[in-house]
């Protein structure tokens, strides 16, 4: 009997360092599934974050640049810019892109400079250890909000799916789980279809992926699962919030 | 070719172009605006790349990612904008990525002012951003020089691999001079196939480059930072540049000025001549790597009574002329720096004082 399922070429054989639990392997399956899938290794260039994942590069087997912390989109930006002929994407949690890389992504995406953003949604800093971020949600503890989220000091969280599908530019934004199979099937389908917009030049991508955090969440995997299911989706709507055939 | 009468700040844009710079990146600011609204529209001529960027932040990472995708690339920016960028400096100096930054300086701190300073000598040559290291700073003492040392500036940062810097200042920036631009310093596209992240199909190697800072092991963090002075000690060796004014004489007075200033102590110096008075001037060209030696020697010159650093600063530049004369001269200073350049006259009355 032949293979019939293997590691996908742009993935290295590493093991990661994400917590057991963690929904970052999942993403960079699908992201390296898309990469492979559309014949684009030896041309992509990953943009590694500061976060967990900002060693996203000794995953994927691919050109990469480490960003400084909210940088990546900017960084993004240079490359695509001198380069067009590359296949570029970030790869940014929601510290890095939603606190202090918000200009950086909003710029990025009005100008509708022509790469692709993966954004893992876990509403909360995972690497520094647990802190609020700005997509924590009202009443989730933090170690910088031990006693949950406090709107009426720190906002609402921010839903960036939305925020960009406002923006009047043209664009492919759209907000995915992968807290399920069948969610993680579709996030799939987005992730290779913002690659593919990239590929035929059309428009700035976007994905966000609400994802999960056990360690900080201080949750089992399973709990962790059922809490975004049952917490972060009803704020978070999942589907698309712009394509390039709205316009 | 003949000389053409240029602004600075687009004598720099046309020289970026003229070196074989085709990528610039920038965000408006005073003095040095400028730059960017000549090459938005000379860029696109040369099927080179222009983009304003949402702001110096920004900017500083567009040119990393530029320069980390091994293109030839240049922003220019004017102090405050200047100090935004510094993050991303510090992380181009770490990943070992050619880029070149123009300071065409304004008066600071804070939002300071709009006209010609030096307050940024300490920020240029200390490090402006975190950890260690340097930035090759060339300090141009006008137009033409602008013009050579934006060129020379080019490939200095991809023989290095580093960040370099043209120090200038809105004096520069905003007057007008006839300028050549020489053929000779065209800088020829070098291979970063080994290093840049350019696509491994570019390159046609089935092995992937990174460009990064990061690096958790200790030994491998501390050996990224030998590389790195093993960098700025043969830059101390190989690229020290500096003039001499008026040096044969018998001065009493030495000077040590750059840039603008030193423009003013040559007139200074001319005239004191006339009064049967010799002073000389150690002209810094880089302002790092310093010329140590050159200043040692010049001071103490047995002719030589006290050496004086004429700076458009509160005191920058003269630490570093302290620390070259060693003691054995008295080491002066003298500095202006509201936007105001000290008058020739102004210097000679300071000289006059020293005798």
């Amino acid at each position: 009997m032949g293979k019939t399922f293997s590691r996908p070429q742009a993935l290295s054989d590493n093991h990661t360092h994400y917590c057991p639990g963690c929904t970052h392997g999942i993403v960079h399956r699908l992201v390296a599934e898309a990469i492979d899938e559309l014949g684009i290794q030896e041309k992509t260039v990953g943009i590694a974050p500061v976060g967990c994942a900002v060693m996203a590069y000794n995953y994927f087997d691919c050109d990469f640049q480490e960003a400084a912390h909210g940088r990546a989109p900017a960084m993004a930006t240079g490359i695509k810019r001198v380069r067009p002929d590359l296949v570029v994407f970030t790869y940014q949690g929601d510290g890095d892109l939603a606190s202090i890389g918000m200009g950086e992504i909003i710029h990025a995406a009005n100008r509708g400079e022509k790469f692709t953003v993966i954004f893992i949604n876990n509403a909360i800093y995972g690497m520094t250890g647990g802190q609020m971020a700005p997509t924590t949600m009202p009443g989730q503890r933090a170690t910088t909000a031990p006693a949950g989220r406090d709107t009426a000091q720190t906002g609402m969280p921010l839903r960036m799916a939305n925020l960009l599908g406002e923006l009047v530019t043209p664009g492919y934004v759209t907000r995915q789980a992968v807290l399920n199979p069948k969610q993680v099937n579709k996030a799939k389908k987005a992730i290779k279809q913002a690659f593919q917009y990239q590929v035929e030049g059309k428009c700035f991508s976007f994905v966000e992926v609400i994802s999960t955090c056990p360690t900080n969440w201080g949750m089992t995997p399973l709990n962790a699962l059922k809490w975004a299911e049952d917490t972060l989706l009803p704020y978070y709507e999942l589907g698309d919030y712009k394509t390039p055939e709205d316009e | 070719m003949a000389k053409v009468l240029m602004k600075g700040n687009e004598a720099i844009g046309e020289a970026a172009i003229r070196a074989g710079c085709k990528n610039y990146f920038a965000y408006p600011i005073t003095p040095q605006s400028e730059v960017a609204e000549y090459l938005c529209k000379r860029l696109p001529e040369e099927g080179g790349v222009f983009l304003q960027g949402e702001s110096e932040v920004a900017v500083g990472y567009m040119i990393f990612g530029a320069s980390g995708a091994g293109e030839r690339v240049m922003t220019t920016s004017s102090s405050p904008g200047i100090s935004l960028m510094s993050e991303a400096i510090s992380y181009i100096a770490a990943a070992q990525c050619p880029a070149v930054f123009v300071n065409i300086m304004r008066g600071g701190p804070g939002l300071g002012g709009i006209l010609p300073s030096q307050g940024d000598y300490f920020q240029a040559t200390k490090g402006g951003g975190h950890g260690d290291y340097r930035l090759l700073v060339l300090a141009p003492d006008g137009v033409q020089e602008a013009v050579e040392m934006t060129m020379q500036a080019f490939g200095l940062a991809e023989k290095y691999r580093a960040p370099v810097m043209v120090l200038g200042d809105g004096m520069i920036g905003q007057m007008m001079e006839p300028v050549l631009f020489p053929e000779d310093l065209m800088v020829p596209p070098s291979n970063k196939d080994d290093w840049a992240s350019n696509g491994m199909a570019t390159r046609g190697s089935k092995k992937r480059n990174l460009v990064k800072s990061l690096f958790l092991d200790p030994a491998e963090l501390n050996q990224n930072n030998l590389t790195l002075k093993a960098k700025y000690e043969q830059m101390k060796k190989e690229e020290v540049q500096f003039e001499l004014y008026n040096a044969e004489t018998d001065y009493q007075v030495l000077i040590t000025s750059y840039g603008t200033m030193s423009r003013v102590c040559r007139t200074a110096i001319d005239m004191l001549k006339h009064e049967g008075i010799d002073v000389a001037m150690l002209r810094p060209k880089t302002l790092f790597p310093f010329p140590e030696q050159a200043t040692f020697d010049a001071a103490v010159k047995d002719s030589c009574k006290c050496v004086i650093s004429i700076e458009m600063s509160m005191g920058q530049m003269v630490e570093d002329v302290e620390r070259c004369v060693k003691g054995r001269r008295p080491v002066e200073f003298y500095g202006e720096c509201g936007g105001e350049i000290p008058s020739p006259e102004t210097i000679i009355e300071i000289i006059k004082g020293l005798i």
